[in-house]
């Protein structure tokens, strides 16, 4: 710091405080509505200290809230969220690596073409497709299927791009010296590429997941049997109560345990996802 | 574009490298694109036996449409207001952080989990916050007179919209505000300072003229974030309402084709989402890749 000025040091404390409150109220308030009954939250404000219900609501959303709204039980929809997560992560990140590798390391006719096809993607965002790619899918049988839900998501221009910026950047030399060795393309992306590309590969593993986590209108498009159901559409559907009252204590129980996950996988690997965010976007 | 002096020069082996990210892009992206193109200038007859070539009729039809014109300008007045205070809020939170050397990694921690918030989950605890009965927030805006119903009151429901997605948006922008503001030369802060400029002064005078490629660069990133990732929120608490008031562009294509199945119109709209879209990544990359000078 240029100058000592303790008060505007204290001012700026006041401030990241009172904006860390303002940014976590809606979060404090699921919480504590989350541990009182329903008749306590129905007859007035949220009460802003937690209530004693803790244990009752949770383990009520756990085993069987979700079953009045014909949802399957709430861990099996996070199960289906956590499958789904994993699977467009590793997805996204094994195409991407293998065409970055191919783009960088090979020389082809149409390898121009095929940087722009995937740059397309970047461009055509499912919400600007709706109707056409469900048609695609259910064409190709894929509908209420693990294959549908997941493949279509795992098309990544961004995590290609990643990769080849990063392989650029990856010496000349360390090719040169694996081909005298008598190393193929094969053994030196297994023995050498791999191996570098490991903080990418974690970096890029923070962000896909909470991309896969928070998916909500391709499951919602693609599928209709509730064993597929994940926990967004899960959520969408305990707040969708035609007539009579939400529940409110478990619609928030059901919230915060539906956002720990990638709150926790952001907290404790902040490093790796700071370096996603930031070198995913450009 | 360029590749490494040395290459492998295998003829199948790239091609095969390539394959399923190519075929994955063509069948689910290309051909799905290609498609609302062709459907958007035909009439389908209700059961699906036949169509017809209509040229640019479901275009004249949306651009005339009072509901589609409505739709557009609610859409440019929510990424509008999402982007200006989502980047607000996080370009003074970024400036506060940078300016504490020690504790700026444990504000940095209590700022950046909204991110992975889902925006279903985010809607949801908004619209709680702002619900008529329990909420908390309406009985505190009670006592100033104002009366809060989203289920009524369109602004009301365009304001929960607006809140819940710029949240959720706040640690990006800080995050990426407050990797500019470290990348500021300190010798020119030092010799502001030395000239005798105070913080404030610094900050507007050095601090943000420097930062314009980033702000620019977030200014698209959130548009488009706005205009495509808030589906969920929208769908999970107004529902589009009351009276279409929330109804983004996004969030019609989805109701017109999903649940109206009216193809030729949703495939129209889709084709004009795409032209956004693409106008959004071509100055994206045509314009931030290059940099402001300075």
């Amino acid at each position: 710091m240029v100058e000592n000025r303790p008060f505007l040091t204290f001012l700026t404390h006041a401030f990241l405080i009172l904006g860390f409150l303002v940014v976590a109220l809606p979060v404090y308030v699921a919480i504590t509505a989350s541990t009182h009954d329903i008749s306590t939250l129905m007859s007035g404000p949220v009460p802003l200290l937690p209530g004693s219900h803790f244990i009752e609501n949770y383990s009520t959303i756990l085993t069987s809230a979700s079953a009045a709204h014909g949802l399957p039980n709430y861990s099996h929809m996070a199960l289906n969220s956590l499958v789904m997560a994993l699977v467009i992560t590793a997805g996204k990140i094994a195409i991407s690596i293998l065409s970055a590798f191919a783009i960088v390391y090979f020389r082809f006719p149409f390898r121009q073409v095929a940087f722009w096809i995937i740059f397309v993607t970047l461009m055509l965002p499912v919400e600007v497709r709706i109707m056409p790619t469900y048609k695609i899918v259910a064409d190709l049988g894929m509908l209420n299927s693990w294959a549908g839900l997941t493949v279509p998501l795992i098309a990544s221009a961004t995590a290609t791009f990643l990769f080849r910026q990063f392989f650029m950047t990856v010496p000349d030399e360390l090719l040169e010296a694996a081909r005298v060795d008598g190393a193929g393309p094969l053994k030196f992306f297994r023995d050498i590429l791999l191996p570098l590309s490991r903080t990418n590969i974690g970096a890029l593993c923070v962000i896909l997941f909470i991309y896969g986590w928070v998916q909500y209108l391709w499951p919602l498009l693609v599928t209709t049997d509730p064993g597929y159901y994940t926990l967004m559409m899960g959520m969408k559907r305990m707040v969708t109560v035609q007539d009579g009252v939400i529940e409110w204590h478990l619609v928030m129980a059901g919230s915060v345990l539906a956002m720990l996950p990638p709150i926790l996988v952001v907290v404790f690997m902040q490093r790796l996802f700071i370096r996603g965010l930031t070198e995913t976007e450009k | 574009m360029d590749t490494k002096r040395t290459t492998f020069n295998n003829r199948l082996l790239p091609y095969l490298l390539l394959a399923p990210q190519l075929a994955i892009t063509l069948v689910f992206f290309i051909w799905p694109a290609a498609q609302a193109v062709k459907s958007s200038f035909e009439r389908e007859d209700p059961f699906g036996f036949s169509t017809v070539f209509v040229g640019f009729t479901h275009y004249q039809r949306l651009l005339a449409d009072p509901n589609y014109l409505d739709s557009l300008w609610r859409t440019a007045v929510f990424a509008v207001s999402v982007t200006v205070l989502a980047m607000v809020l996080g370009l003074a939170f970024a400036a506060a952080v940078d300016r504490l050397a020690r504790s700026a990694k444990f504000y940095t921690t209590l700022l950046v989990w909204p991110y992975a918030v889902a925006p279903v989950v985010a809607g949801v605890l908004w619209w709680f916050l702002f619900n008529t009965s329990t909420g908390l927030l309406p009985y505190f805006l009670e006592r100033f007179g104002i009366r809060w119903d989203h289920d009524l009151n369109g602004t009301h429901a365009m304001i929960l919209i607006i809140v819940a997605a710029a949240w959720k948006q706040i640690s990006y922008n800080f995050l990426f505000f407050l990797a500019g503001l470290q990348s500021v030369p300190q010798s020119l802060i030092e010799a502001a300072a030395i000239d005798g400029s105070g913080p404030v002064k610094r900050f507007f005078t050095i601090s943000l003229p420097l930062l314009s490629p980033t702000t620019f660069f977030l200014f698209i990133i959130n548009v488009n974030y706005t205009m495509f990732d808030t589906f969920p929120i929208v769908d999970a608490t107004t529902g589009g309402g009351p009276a279409q008031a929330t109804t983004t562009l996004v969030y019609k294509v989805y109701q017109d084709g999903y649940v109206g199945l009216n193809l030729g119109s949703s495939s129209a709209q889709s084709v004009l989402l795409m032209l956004i879209v693409m106008l959004l990544t071509f100055v994206q990359f045509r314009f931030v890749e290059r940099r402001v000078q300075y």
